[in-house]
């Protein structure tokens, strides 16, 4: 029972967060929200039995990807300029077509999953050996694709640093 | 330790792609655009963790593990081209790529 209560309170929470995160005006501020989001999605990856999972968003998600964002932020300096844009871009209108597509879809989804039989999750905690067990048995060849992603990622972003301050000298 | 209903977790990934899908369409500033795709990625690893543990195998997650690469290497490139674009022209407006000719 306290699982399930714990899987609803930060459900709501990472919905809400969410919900903030995708209106602020401040870039910094959608930030700290999107990592409450994060945050919450870690507490009902650890409720559904993947305490593994929950660690990872929590280190990669929350730490590395919005560091990442956070830095590109304080690299750019906006100033209170853009601020008044934003609100501009986020006047009344600009919703209805977003909020009525996208609401049109979730509606689609839930009707779907709840019209299915219910199953309930598993009670079983899946550990991190047999995640590592399966990541380096069936799933190896994903494991070099995604070591591949990364690299092409890596140099990719080499590349388009070093144009630019080549570009500026 | 009491089981949460599959479908509880499915709606839950649903709901935050939504969100990340109505974010897209309504952001003009590319950083949040950026912001918004990150969170559909994390509502479709919150529906693969759900699916996972319904059968009670490892395998959702190693899919969750999966997508976080993607993740990370869509937000490295990402970030990157929008540092190019905006010491290029000093705005972040979604609407001032609108032409491909550099």
């Amino acid at each position: 029972m306290t699982m399930e209560v714990a899987f609803f309170v930060s459900g709501s929470v990472a919905v809400i967060a969410t919900i903030l995160a995708i209106t602020r005006l401040v870039a910094v501020h959608a930030l700290l929200y999107l990592i409450v989001s994060l945050l919450a999605v870690a507490v009902v990856f650890y409720t559904m039995g993947a305490p593994l999972v929950a660690a990872l968003e929590v280190i990669i998600y929350a730490g590395a990807i919005v560091v990442l964002f956070l830095f590109v932020v304080m690299m750019m300096n906006l100033g209170v300029r853009t601020q008044e844009i934003e609100s501009k871009w986020l006047a009344g209108r600009a919703w209805i077509g977003p909020g009525i597509l996208s609401a049109l879809l979730l509606v689609e989804v839930i009707y779907l999953i709840v019209r299915a039989p219910v199953y309930a999750t598993m009670s079983s905690i899946s550990t991190p050996k047999q995640i590592g067990l399966a990541l380096y048995g069936p799933y190896l060849l994903g494991v070099e694709l995604a070591s591949m992603l990364l690299l092409a990622a890596l140099v990719g972003v080499c590349h388009l640093g070093r144009k630019r301050s080549e570009a500026r000298q | 330790m009491t089981a949460i209903p599959m479908a509880d977790g499915l709606i839950l990934g649903g709901i935050l792609f939504a969100l990340g899908l109505a974010g897209l369409l309504l952001r003009r500033n590319l950083l949040l655009i950026l912001v918004s795709i990150e969170i559909m990625l994390n509502g479709a690893g919150v529906a693969f963790v759900a699916a996972g543990s319904r059968w009670g195998q490892a395998d959702g997650q190693v899919m969750f593990l999966f997508t976080l690469a993607a993740a990370a290497a869509e937000v490295a490139v990402g970030l990157a081209l929008l540092l190019t674009h905006f010491h290029r022209r000093q705005t972040l407006d979604a609407d001032s790529i609108s032409e491909m000719r550099g």
